[in-house]
């Protein structure tokens, strides 16, 4: 069976379509009254969906606030899948990275802001890179499944980093938190509107874009990640080493993820919450699939993501709860994982006839 | 040293032992369910989403129909319908079984966070229904030694307790055990012998399904009556490093859930163990400490124990 080029770009398109069909039909279903009334109210959330994420300057900014980690795991996993590594992972390295960031720039005061910023993100990505390298290094030196031990690394993650910010690294006050960071590790903002604000992150997630399509597609390591992922007897063979590479992706994987983390504490939170990841390294999954693990396409799927999850905020007020977004979510997984299920329905999988 | 003298305690008390069982339970079910999966070659990491669902349908069957039992039914078919999912997609257009299983658990997560509203009325979690009563054995004599270990346990400890005996006859001593193993193995040799490799894996991941919701279910109806959103909190993945420790056998799969279990019960005992005077904000500390164990183990066992050699690896029919 054939992959033309267009069908990497069709059959993310079509499962984005067939997702949003099946949530309407749940939609439908929850709600009340003849079928004309339950239509109107699929036409209304859907509407408010799209009011919730692209209705004005500041739906458009928080749109844009949510994209920026999001295509930072979005790299992070597909940068991961082409060296033939899942990395469910973001999750844990995003709050490490983040705590860690966080630790340094409440204590950052004295630096001026143009060594505090990039030094506090080098510390995040640090971070990142040690929490996911650990998972790397079980993998190359016992062939323990990255998937069990990144999941595993993501709940004593998640478990430290709320010890930390309850006990030794507490703000006070109701929720877990921990103080503000110096004002000098602040990203300054590149556009306000009214109350909210928006910091220079998606331009550094951007530029992480780009760095890594480079890396991918110009160097020789981005050869060797790929050529690991294609098949690694093969690259064995070849004379890469194998075992190095795994660590190298897992560490940059964990970096990206590291970074998102940070970007969310010193460019919107301005502090460290426990919930600070809340989802988003899980997100990364979807959208490194939906961008077919492309630098590019993984922003324009952060743009969608970023979209349906600020929409659905919206959405909520209508009574469609939030969580409509992961099954959309899931079933564009599905449907990209399987992806000859989605070239069966278009008919273009001409060799099924044989079976 | 007070923490050695609490574990000691731990050790003398029988509720520690009724707590290992209790915890060690829902990893048995989910962890067998992985084994008939990957024995035939799928692996399964929904298992945690397919836990999920069953813990929700539970309290669903037990809330809309007023019997515990028919949440149970409604769970097993429930995790039948979402194993089928994944089987369909892995085994007969080759999918990325991770990232199959991926999307279920992500599926599973959002379903039962969106149905809660409309079905139970309020978001985060249920209100307290029916559960499945425990048998007593009063013979045992009440306040006894034995009785505060085993006198109640749910009847799903014994259920998975059998349920190690089943799944060892059907493995090692049927056809269709035989027949598991060849597919799991070598299926390119089980299909030239006529062995339908699509059939077998379908029933395979839909045993891991049907498994897997009834640990799920324990939580809920057998445990709780209730269901809170999120509540298997990895389960599922720590019933796969139970596997994995166990060597891919029923037996295996039970000593290491009862070793998990044991770590869980352990860290509960010493939570709650006054002279020890831990406060609440150093208890993810003690959280942490079974993730650490299974990440130990998966580390350290992988590789010395072997998996279904074609676990993993999607079967292409020929012809």
């Amino acid at each position: 069976m054939n992959k033309k080029k267009w069908m990497r770009v069709a059959i993310p398109i079509i499962s984005i379509l067939i997702a949003l069909l099946i949530a309407s039909i749940i939609i439908i279903w929850i709600g009340k009254g003849s079928f004309a009334e339950r239509f109107d109210f699929l036409v209304k959330a859907y509407t408010e969906m799209v009011k919730g994420a692209f209705g004005n300057k500041t739906a458009i900014m928080n749109t844009i606030i949510k994209m920026t980690p999001l295509i930072l795991t979005g790299l992070a996993v597909g940068f991961g899948f082409r060296a033939g590594v899942f990395n469910i992972g973001a999750e844990g390295q995003m709050a490490m990275g983040a705590l860690t960031a966080t630790i340094f720039a409440v204590n950052a005061a004295s630096l001026p802001s143009f060594v505090a910023i990039p030094l506090t993100m080098i510390v995040g990505m640090l971070a990142g890179a040690v929490w996911a390298g650990i998972a790397g290094f079980l993998k190359a030196k016992t062939g323990a499944h990255e998937v069990i031990t990144t999941i595993m690394l993501n709940w004593i993650a998640y478990n430290i980093t709320n010890w930390a910010v309850t006990d030794p690294f507490n703000a006070g006050g109701g929720i877990p938190k921990s103080p503000e960071i110096a004002s000098s590790a602040k990203l300054p903002n590149l556009l306000t509107s009214q109350a909210s604000f928006m910091s220079f992150g998606i331009l550094i997630a951007i530029a992480a874009a780009v760095v890594i399509y480079i890396i991918l597609y110009k160097t020789s390591m981005g050869y060797e990640v790929k050529a690991v992922g294609f098949n690694p007897y093969a690259a064995e063979y070849g004379g890469i080493n194998v075992s190095k590479n795994i660590i190298l992706t897992m560490a940059i994987s964990g970096a990206l993820a590291g970074l998102a983390g940070t970007l969310e504490s010193i460019g919107l939170y301005y502090r460290f919450y426990g919930t600070l990841s809340s989802g988003k390294g899980f997100d990364g999954i979807s959208i490194a699939l939906i961008g077919q693990n492309n630098p590019f396409g993984i922003i324009a799927a952060s743009l969608l993501i970023g979209g349906l999850r600020t929409g659905s905020n919206q959405m909520q007020f209508v009574g469609v709860p939030k969580h409509i977004v992961m099954i959309i979510q899931s079933i564009i997984i599905f449907l990209v994982a399987a992806e000859r299920m989605v070239m069966t329905i278009m008919g273009w999988n001409r060799k099924k006839g044989a079976k | 040293m007070n923490i050695f003298k609490a574990i000691l305690d731990a050790f003398a008390n029988p509720i520690f032992y009724k707590l290992t069982l209790s915890a060690a339970t829902p990893l048995l079910f989910a962890s067998l369910g992985g084994l008939f999966s990957e024995k035939t070659g799928v692996t399964n990491i929904a298992l945690e989403g397919i836990m999920l669902l069953g813990a929700f349908s539970g309290v669903m069957g037990s809330a809309l129909f007023g019997s515990p039992w028919i949440g149970v039914i409604l769970a097993m078919m429930v995790g039948v319908a979402a194993a089928a999912l994944h089987a369909w997609a892995s085994i007969n257009f080759q999918a990325d079984q991770i990232v199959s299983a991926t999307a279920i658990i992500l599926l599973a997560q959002g379903l039962t966070g969106f149905l809660l509203e409309p079905v139970f009325g309020k978001p985060g979690s249920t209100d307290i229904y029916d559960k499945i009563p425990e048998i007593k054995l009063e013979f045992l004599g009440k306040g006894s030694f034995l009785y505060e270990m085993i006198g109640s346990l749910s009847p799903f400890v014994y259920l998975a307790l059998i349920l190690v005996v089943v799944s060892t006859l059907i493995i090692s001593t049927t056809k269709l055990g035989l027949r598991m193993r060849a597919v799991g193995e070598n299926p390119e040799a089980a299909d030239t012998l006529g062995v339908s490799v699509y059939g077998v894996r379908w029933f395979g991941v839909l045993m891991s399904g049907l498994l897997a919701s009834l640990g799920g279910a324990y939580l809920s109806v057998g445990e709780l009556g209730q269901f809170t959103e999120n509540m298997t909190n990895g389960k599922g993945f720590i019933a796969l490093a139970a596997l994995i420790l166990g060597n891919w056998t029923p037996k295996g799969a039970l000593f290491a859930c009862l070793l998990f279990g044991a770590a869980d019960a352990m860290n509960e005992q010493l939570q709650s163990n006054p002279s020890l005077a831990i406060s609440s904000s150093v208890k993810p500390l003690f959280n942490l400490i079974p993730f650490v164990i299974t990440l130990i183990v998966v580390a350290g066992f992988v590789g010395k124990t072997r998996a279904p050699a074609a676990s993993g690896t999607p079967y292409e029919k020929k012809g």
